[in-house]
């Protein structure tokens, strides 16, 4: 039954040998390579995590620029907008000012008019009296010739002016 | 297709079954010209001084190796195989220079004795570079070779460096699949603690099983088929798991949470639990060593069964040998792929149990 009888030899060297090869492998080997490996696992998760967040900051960017393109074009039609009423009622307020104005000045041009009408009538009444008194001047220097007839005219008027 | 499959393997294992019957009748027979199956079969399984490679027209061609004693009568001893004869003599001794002999024949080995007034007495210290040392030695290289090149790439590389090809890729791999497939999930935080030593034993064990399967230099040692390097391997585990152990493991053993009849006037529990402590390592060692030496004691026999029916001689051995030569080429191929993947296994599970045994002498109380 020697192969159930453990060898002394080969059980020393083996011992030698393992506990060698393992100290070896404890120092420089196994811990290196996990630490490594595990570090690199850690490393490219992390990477590909940042790299979904940086497509998705991307896709978010593309969003925001589109709402903000749409926001701008909304913004765009309603200062347009704005600024067609500002302009429309700065048309209609110039053109009642216009109005307002040539009323004015008709007016005014009316009651000018007026006035110079009545300025003309009235120097035409004064000439028209002073035309009237020379002509009754004449007529009543021809009539004054008898004094009676003269006489009885300057009572008439002394009648009338009282 | 399918049933074609199974009755080509049932006829053959049918064939097999009939010839093997034949050949017991006839092994004797077989033996008388010169093939012992018993004879081969501890050849290769079995440790020995030197290192047979072939036979060369009758010739051996041996490796020569080192052999170191201590004889109380003339202290310490380096020798050389090939200062002892290669053939024993009718004693069963192979003699050497300076009164010293190995017992037993070529193949096996036996124990180096001293002639001391005409008897023969053992030598005490005998760590000689055996077969098996010396495939020791070289598995220890490969091993460390295997697992210091990849780790020189880690210490040249930075994180963000490319990843790794070729060998160091594939070894990356594999040592992070035993790590994290076995030892990380079994010791959960404190796989770190143990890795390196769990790794050693897997790796270790692992080319230790390849070089067992092929069979030539610089395999062909059949150490993990070898008691002396399971035993070490199960001590080393037996050592850690009760050097580490809590209280709860060793509660556990003498106080186990059992009715205290069971425990109290009669230790039955706390008897039983103790020899459980010594069983696990014995399993350990047990099964590693009897699944390897199977596994090369197939190969060997079906290969052998060429010989020895072509051994049986005349016609119906010719006829027999000739049918069993391509079966057992076959049985052999399937034999070979088997073993790669017990390879594995075997390695796998040690590791994995020792990983357990490791985890159970930390396990907190349940």
């Amino acid at each position: 039954m020697s192969l159930l009888t453990p060898d002394f030899g080969l059980f020393f060297w083996m011992t030698v040998v393992f506990l060698c090869v393992l100290g070896i492998l404890w120092k420089w080997g196994f811990p290196v390579i996990i630490n490594m490996v595990n570090e690199r696992k850690e490393y490219i998760d992390g990477s590909l995590k940042k790299a979904h967040e940086a497509t998705e900051r991307l896709a978010n960017i593309q969003k925001e620029g589109e709402e903000l393109l749409r926001v701008a074009r909304e913004k765009q039609a309603s200062i347009l907008k704005e600024a067609k009423e500002t302009h429309d009622t700065i048309v209609a307020k110039a053109e009642s000012d216009a109005r307002e104005q040539a009323n004015k000045m008709i007016a005014e041009a009316k009651s000018q008019i007026e006035a110079e009408k009545a300025a003309a009538i009235r120097e035409i009444r004064s000439q028209v009296a002073e035309l009237s008194v020379q002509i009754a001047e004449k007529v009543i220097r021809q009539n004054l010739s008898n004094d009676k007839a003269q006489m009885q005219l300057i009572d008439k008027l002394l009648d009338e002016v009282k | 297709m399918k049933y074609l499959k199974s009755i080509t393997l049932i006829l053959a294992l049918a064939f097999f079954a009939c010839t093997a019957a034949f050949a017991q009748e006839h092994g004797e027979e077989a033996e008388k010209e010169g093939i012992s199956l018993k004879e081969i079969l501890f050849g290769h399984v079995q440790d020995s001084y030197n290192w047979h490679l072939f036979d060369v027209n009758g010739h051996p061609v041996v490796i020569d190796l080192p052999m170191i004693f201590y004889s109380q009568q003339s202290g310490f001893h380096v020798l050389c195989t090939s200062q002892f004869e290669h053939h024993p003599n009718a004693e069963l001794l192979r003699e050497g220079p300076d009164g010293f002999a190995i017992q037993g024949s070529a193949e096996e080995k036996g124990k180096i004795v001293e002639n001391v007034n005409g008897e023969w007495q053992p030598v005490c210290f005998d760590i000689s570079i055996t077969k098996q040392v010396c495939v020791v030695f070289i598995d220890a290289i490969i091993l460390l070779l295997c697992i210091l090149i990849p780790a020189r790439w880690c210490k040249k590389h930075k994180i963000d460096d490319e990843a790794p090809k070729g060998f160091t890729g594939l070894m990356h791999m594999f040592i992070m699949s035993v790590y994290d497939d076995l030892i990380k999930s079994t010791l959960g935080e404190k796989a770190d603690k143990y890795a390196p030593y769990l790794l050693t034993c897997f790796f270790f064990i692992f080319f230790a099983n390849l070089m067992g399967v092929m069979p030539f230099p610089p395999g062909g040692g059949n150490i993990t088929g070898n008691i002396a390097v399971t035993a070490f391997l199960a001590i080393c585990t037996f050592l850690i798991t009760n050097a580490t152990g809590n209280k709860h493991y060793w509660m556990e053993i003498f106080w186990p949470e059992v009715p205290t009849w069971l425990k109290c006037p009669v230790p039955l529990m706390p008897v039983i639990e103790l020899f459980g402590v010594f069983i696990k390592p014995i399993v350990l060692c047990v099964r590693l060593f009897a699944n390897m030496l199977a596994g090369h004691a197939i190969a060997i026999s079906l290969t052998c069964m060429i010989f020895i029916m072509f051994a049986i001689g005349g016609f119906m051995g010719n006829l027999l040998g000739g049918f069993i030569t391509p079966v057992s080429v076959l049985m052999s191929i399937f034999m070979m792929a088997l073993e790669l993947l017990v390879c594995y296994i075997q390695a796998m599970v040690f590791t994995l149990l020792s990983a357990i045994y490791i985890q159970m002498s930390h396990a907190s109380h349940h």
